[in-house]
């Protein structure tokens, strides 16, 4: 169906239609910068009967600068990125600017039968991977017929 | 030739990729791009420069468990792929890339001749 602003020269009515038929026209969202609404790191998290695995998408940091804390169940991972843009003062234009700067902070919450005290972190080609083992009593178990 | 260059873009459509976020910025030299590409091994990372058209692609390598279920995906395609048009003065051939941490820089030298000038204004 369209959708017809019924003020022709409302702006906004026409962002909100452009919006819709962008929406439309993709059935995906293929874009990594839409994650932006998300915020920064991009994350990706899956579990199997043995522990649940996080990835956090946080290129150009520095590895020892990262923040991960695990408290009460949930999980925190801090940090800051640094600008690679040209000091002011350089003789430089800025043509493109998409890329995340400052502080950030990203919380997941666990499940309960997490072990707080089986945790790896990784950070390689940009990804940093968590993987925190589930408590063994909470293991599927084969239960032997007599 | 010209085949090539018309057959591309609709591959490119064919198949769903990320957008990497990057950042381009310009001096008297050159121009520098930033792009954001994390999970790409460096030999994933591919870079082609072809006649005036720049393409950043890359695939994603993530160690995961052989039977872990997805339950929550922002990242949900395992390709990035981004292309740019250069600009005549800028030189094809001279063009460095740094590939660390999943950020890949590059820098594209201005062709000499199209390096800023400072001409002289002569009184007589």
């Amino acid at each position: 169906m369209m959708y017809r602003s019924l003020f022709p020269r409302d702006l906004f009515a026409e962002l909100d239609r452009l919006q819709r038929e962008m929406q439309q026209s993709y059935e995906v969202s293929p874009s990594i910068r839409g994650l932006a609404r998300g915020g920064f790191p991009a994350m990706n998290v899956g579990g199997t009967p043995r522990s649940v695995e996080i990835y956090a998408f946080a290129p150009g940091l520095d590895p020892a600068g990262i923040d991960v804390q695990l408290e009460k169940g949930v999980l925190t991972i801090a940090g800051e990125r640094n600008a690679d843009l040209p000091e002011k003062d350089d003789k430089a234009a800025v043509h493109i600017d998409e890329r995340f700067a400052g502080r950030f902070r990203r919380v997941v919450s666990l499940p309960d039968d997490v072990d707080p005290n089986a945790v790896t972190a990784r950070y390689r080609d940009g990804v940093l991977h968590i993987s925190i083992q589930r408590k063994a009593a909470s293991q599927p178990r084969r239960i032997a017929i007599q | 030739m010209s085949d090539n260059v018309e057959k591309k873009p609709e591959a490119a459509r064919a198949e769903a990729t990320l957008m990497p976020p990057v950042n381009v910025f310009e001096d008297a030299g050159g121009i520098t791009l930033f792009a954001d590409l994390p999970g790409v091994p460096k030999d994933k990372l591919h870079l082609h420069v072809e006649a005036d058209t720049l393409t950043i692609e890359g695939d994603i390598v993530l160690d995961m468990p052989a039977d872990m279920e997805a339950t929550h995906s922002e990242v949900s395609l395992p390709r990035y792929r981004r292309v740019f048009t250069l600009s005549k003065e800028l030189d094809p051939e001279k063009v460095s890339a740094e590939f660390s941490h999943g950020v890949l820089k590059l820098r594209i030298p201005k062709a000499e001749h199209a390096q800023p000038k400072r001409i002289e204004v002569r009184v007589e």
